[in-house]
């Protein structure tokens, strides 16, 4: 049963693989496919559950990949709570996902291949929660990072979507090349990459001290790209060019949240390291309270909800830094659900009116009245009010924080401006009278295929979230837990005034955005300053621009200049130098050498004409000259 | 089979030959005729996969031969872990060139006896035991080589070829001094390649030294380490398609093949000596490679200084001398580049063919009209930039793992390497086929035909299976990677 888990990836790697290769011409049949795989999924991870549910493992099945020397790496499986969980969580939302995109993709020439991409994303996600080590979730990390790029980018025609695409995975890779240098030095330190192996080694002290504290940072760099932590979020708001139902499986419930799955499966090394912990725990709080900030003045409505994503995930991330993985976990599992329903709502939105910008909306309620009520509820589950999941999640978010008051007021903040943005966005769209007619008039409810999942996600809203419940003898906590199972007892002063926070920002919102109490421009005019800084999303884009991407392209066209002149100039000179030397030689050869040699033929072919003259070959002239030999050695004498 | 390697290197050489027989006006015979020669080796090759017997590093398929007994030259083939590879990798990239040439109009005979000829060279080269025939074949290349970019090419033709050509002769002068060094101070006077292995670490330690560095030179050359690099940009984009693939796919691979089998293990001390400055001259090719490769204006070009950011993995991972994972690292990255860029350079010759223009920003939303084309490069760009699941992956990956724990803040610039690539090949992919499409090319742009979809296939399966499965390349390598080891350890 648990071994053959590897059923439920393969499954949607099978469905991509006929997609491409066969039934692409055939839309339905294509589609079918792919949500036949996905649903076939579901069931054997419920399986899966109840099997884990009994033995909570962990349950290790692996293989060896590759091998050098004395070192191998494996491909494998693991099966925990935590996966078990996870499984169900991504199948779950993949499977909403795909029907609803029966309807929201309908009509799209390029529909196949969208149900490729995404059976692929599903694939590399579900490897990605069961893998038993380091290298193979890499393996996998990188290729949710791929599928993100190719549906971030499916609308590729327009050039916004082609940019955001490779801004997504050329900013998660830059949190990847940490990732690396934290495996290498895991794997340096540990001779194993096998997450069982190593915690042992961290448990027994082997992995200790600044090098454990350095692979838990590094590895971090990886889980800040891909969850889109500060200083690493930029890509996820442009990430919203992508095709609405993708945001919601992928930049919302699923893929965004491996980062903190990453974080939650390689706890034991925050534990131990506590520094490490410190910093993931700063840098997931920080993330939040700058992404909601931002989120409080945006006016496209998908962007608003990316910047909730971000603000969320901080809090996952946060809570795991301080050692909660109860906390973390559990809101990552309630967040999936609301967040996905939030983006498949406001999906539905769009289709009806074509067109992000909430400025445009107004009074939809009144013509889309599913779509309208399960927004509303899944924005009362993310503002955490009771008793809907989001409620029960945050509750213990923001129980983790106690002991750390600085992190616990920045909680509360974050806590109120979520309820705040997620209600101006409600009642921006869907009450008051409409702001543009024209969109209101063509406006219309969305088809079944589209409602149904967010009925079915709106259940969930409510009610996954009373799994962890903290009465239940039998609840979350004590099936995902780090160490011993906790009992975290029911803090009624926290709930209190999580309770109230909430809402407060949701009274906030309703007075100026429903009933019109307080203008908002009047508020954005009396802090214009701090209005068009959050407008502006504190120009991380143009700051990066600037420092990043501007000098790169410089710094590549001097080196190629470099290249060509320098070096090559090197080469070309060798040869002209070379060139010069051999008519230099040229020079010295017919002119020194050989003329040395030709002028000692002259010399004697000179001295040889003269000579000559004696040399008539007469008898007469050598008799006489032997007498005039004769004649002077006489004298001589 | 007896004579297994003689057949591979020489059957290329009689169908040259033969082809030379043909009548100029017959082009699809000679075509025919060379793509005949081609899978004979091929095919050889693959019966050579069968009957190595990867648990051993001693040498297989040996064939041993008196040649010029005055001076101790033999006739002697043979290999092993390292060069059974590169053998299957010759023959099969020398197969799908051929058909990758069947476009060639222009003395259609002359251009398949010389492709045949390269052939001999590069099989000879990667299965001599004997200094003398791995310098004869290693010269021999070099002819066909120049002719071949020389009267085929671009525009630039001649300044490349020549360049090319005085480029590696003037390594190959280095490496004769190295190997006359070698032949006079070993009693009795030998060129055999096991017996000066032999011999290695009793070789005097300043003489290691200065051969080490003159072998470094004619093998740097050929790799092309930063900075000998320059000659391969040139030589890339005037090359004919199939001309670039052998070069890229193979030629390539000498320069880090030489190291391996010749520098390493016959010079240890030298070879201990200088791991450090190869490291660094591999890592500066990577980054260096991959800063230039951004401010690439002609795809071919970008293809062509990408090979030296990827061939700069080899020489890090091969520095890590005392791992197996930085040699096995630096092994896998020898043939996953050989398959991935004779791909690209495939491919670049496919929209060269329709385009007549390799300049990127021509081009745009090409996904829109030409699918399969599209498809088949952006898989092999993903192979390039080292996705998982592909070939590029597990070397990378396997040359890092083998060199951060000797060089670890080498290897930490290294990894950055990882990301530009991935910088400037995405770049390239949303400027060719990503957007709205250009209108200019409508029409005049059809997808892939079969022949040259036939051309990519064989390529894109093995990266795949290297990706997924890495065994079925490392079980090759195992043994003899070892015994490599332990001989530079010496």
């Amino acid at each position: 049963m648990l071994q053959n888990a590897w059923i439920i990836p393969a499954l949607p790697l099978a469905a991509t693989v006929l997609i491409i290769f066969g039934t692409h011409r055939n839309r339905a049949v294509s589609s079918g496919i792919s949500i036949a795989a996905i649903v076939s999924g579901f069931i054997y991870a419920v399986a899966i559950l109840f099997n884990v549910l009994h033995d909570h493992g962990p349950h290790e099945f692996y293989f060896k990949w590759l091998d050098f020397g004395s070192w191998h790496l494996q491909i494998g499986l693991l099966i925990d709570p935590l996966t078990a969980v996870m499984l169900l969580v991504v199948t779950i939302v993949s499977s909403c996902v795909q029907i609803y995109s029966l309807g929201y993709m309908h009509g799209d020439p390029r529909f196949s291949r969208y149900f490729a991409y995404i059976s692929l994303f599903s694939f590399s996600m579900l490897g990605l929660v069961l893998s038993n080590n380091f290298a193979m979730i890499f393996i996998f990390w990188e290729l949710v990072g791929l599928t993100s790029y190719l549906l971030i980018g499916f609308w590729f025609e327009k050039k916004s979507a082609s940019d955001a695409g490779k801004k997504a995975f050329i900013t998660t890779r830059a949190g990847d090349l940490g990732f690396i240098v934290g495996i290498l030095i895991t794997l340096y330190a540990c001779g194993t990459l096998n997450f069982g192996e190593v915690f042992t080694k961290i448990e027994t002290g082997v992995f200790a001290g600044g090098l454990l504290t350095a692979a838990g940072i590094f590895l971090f760099c990886g889980a800040v790209g891909k969850s889109a932590q500060f200083p690493l979020h930029v890509w996820l708001p442009d990430a919203m060019e992508g095709p609405t139902p993708v945001s919601a499986l992928i930049h919302a419930a699923t893929m965004v949240a491996a980062g903190v799955y990453l974080v939650a499966r390689i706890l034991t090394i925050y534990i131990a390291s506590e520094s490490a912990g410190m910093v993931v725990a700063v840098i997931g709080i920080t993330t939040s309270f700058m992404a909601a900030s931002i989120g409080l003045v945006q006016n496209d409505i998908k962007r608003v909800l990316a910047y909730s994503t971000v603000s969320q995930l901080g809090y996952m991330i946060m809570a795991l830094g301080l050692g909660a993985y109860t906390a973390g976990t559990f809101h990552l599992m309630t967040h999936a659900f609301f967040k996905a329903l939030l983006f498949l709502a406001a999906g539905s939105v769009i289709h009806a009116v074509h067109t992000n910008d909430m400025q445009e909306m107004g009074g939809l309620g009144k013509k889309m009245k599913i779509t309208a009520l399960t927004m509303f509820i899944a924005s009362f589950s993310i503002a955490g009010i009771f008793p809907l999941s989001g409620f029960w999640s945050k509750d213990e978010i923001v129980a983790s924080t106690s002991g750390h008051p600085i992190f616990m007021v920045l909680t509360l903040m974050v806590a109120f401006m979520t309820a705040f943005y997620m209600f101006r966005l409600c009642f921006l769209t869907f009450t008051g009278g409409p702001r543009d007619q024209h969109k209101f008039d063509h406006a219309h409810e969305s088809p079944k295929t589209m409602t149904v999942p967010l009925m079915v996600l709106a259940f969930l809203a409510i009610f996954a979230g009373w799994v962890g419940i903290p009465w239940l003898s039998h609840g979350f906590s004590s099936f995902v837990y780090h160490g011993e199972p906790h009992h975290a007892a029911f803090h009624f002063d926290i709930a209190g005034i999580s309770l109230f926070v909430g809402l407060s920002g949701i009274g906030l919102a309703y007075l100026m955005y429903y009933k019109g109490t307080i203008s908002p421009d009047k508020v954005a005019a009396r802090f214009r300053p701090l209005y068009t800084l959050l407008y502006n999303k504190y120009y991380f884009d143009e700051i990066y621009d600037a420092i990043f991407v501007q000098p790169l392209y410089a710094i590549c066209d001097f080196w190629f200049w470099f290249d060509q002149h320098i070096i090559d100039g090197l080469v070309n000179g060798a040869a002209t130098l070379t060139l010069w030397w051999s008519i230099a030689k040229n020079w010295f050869d017919v002119y020194i050498i050989d003329g040395a040699v030709n002028g000692a033929g002259y010399t004697i072919r000179g001295t040889g004409s003269i000579l000559r003259f004696a040399q008539t070959g007469r008898l007469q002239n050598y008799a006489l000259i032997i007498f005039a030999g004769v004649i002077l050695i006489w004298f001589l004498r | 089979m007896s004579g297994l390697l003689s057949w591979m290197i020489f059957i290329p050489l009689i169908g040259g030959v033969v082809i030379l027989f043909f009548k100029q006006e017959q082009k699809s015979a000679i075509r025919a005729a060379a793509t005949v020669t081609t899978i004979i080796p091929l095919i050889l090759s693959l019966m050579m996969l069968w009957e190595y017997d990867p648990s051993t590093p001693a040498m297989q398929f040996v064939e041993h031969a008196s040649w010029i007994p005055a001076l101790n030259v033999f006739y002697h083939v043979g290999a092993d872990g390292i060069s059974v590879p590169m053998l299957f990798l010759t023959a099969l990239l020398s197969m799908i060139s051929i058909v990758a040439s069947f476009g060639i109009e222009k003395r259609v005979k002359e251009y398949f006896a010389f492709f045949l000829l390269l052939e001999t060279g590069m099989m000879g080269v990667f299965a001599a035991l004997d200094f003398f025939l791995f310098y004869v074949f290693w010269e021999v290349m070099l002819v066909p080589m120049y002719f071949l970019i020389g009267v085929w090419g671009g525009p630039r033709k001649e300044y490349a070829a020549i360049k090319f050509f005085l480029y590696t002769l003037f390594g190959s002068i280095f490496m004769l001094v190295g190997i006359l060094l070698l032949y006079f101070n070993t009693e009795p006077h030998t060129l055999s390649f096991l017996e000066l292995i032999e011999h290695g670490p009793a070789f005097d330690h300043n003489l290691q030294l200065l051969v080490f560095v003159f072998f470094f030179i004619a093998f740097a050359i050929k790799i092309p380490a930063w900075p000998f690099h320059t000659w391969l940009p040139d030589a890339h984009v005037e090359a004919p398609t199939a001309v670039s693939v052998i070069l890229a796919g193979v030629l390539l691979k000498m320069g880090t093949y030489g190291l391996l089998r010749i520098s390493f293990p016959m010079l240890p001390y030298g070879t201990n000596y200088f791991i450090w400055p190869m490291a660094a001259i591999g890592v500066i090719g990577i980054i260096y490679g991959a800063l230039v490769c951004m401010a690439q204006k002609d795809l071919k070009k970008l293809v062509a200084y990408s090979s030296v950011s990827h061939m700069g993995y080899c020489l890090l991972g091969m520095a890590a001398v005392t791992s197996v994972a930085g040699i096995q690292g630096c092994m896998f990255q020898m043939f996953a580049h050989g398959l991935i860029t004779g791909a690209l350079f495939i491919l670049v010759g496919v929209i060269y063919d329709r385009a007549h223009t390799r300049e990127i920003a021509a081009f745009g939303g090409l996904w829109l009209k030409l699918p399969v084309y599209s498809g088949v490069m952006i898989l092999f760009v993903m192979g390039s930039l080292g996705l998982p699941g592909l070939a590029g992956f597990v070397s990378e990956f396997m040359v890092f793992i083998g060199s951060f724990p000797t060089f670890t803040w080498l290897t930490g610039i290294a990894v950055l390497g990882v990301l530009l690539t991935a910088g400037y090949f995405l770049r390239m992919v949303q400027k060719m086929f990503l957007g709205e499409f250009n209108t200019k090319w409508e029409g005049k742009l059809p997808d892939m035909n079969f022949r040259e979809i036939f051309t990519v296939v064989p390529l894109a399966i093995l990266m795949i299976a290297i990706g997924c499965y890495p065994k079925i390349l490392s079980m090759w390598m195992q043994p003899t990677i070892q015994d490599l080891v332990r001989l530079i350890a010496r």
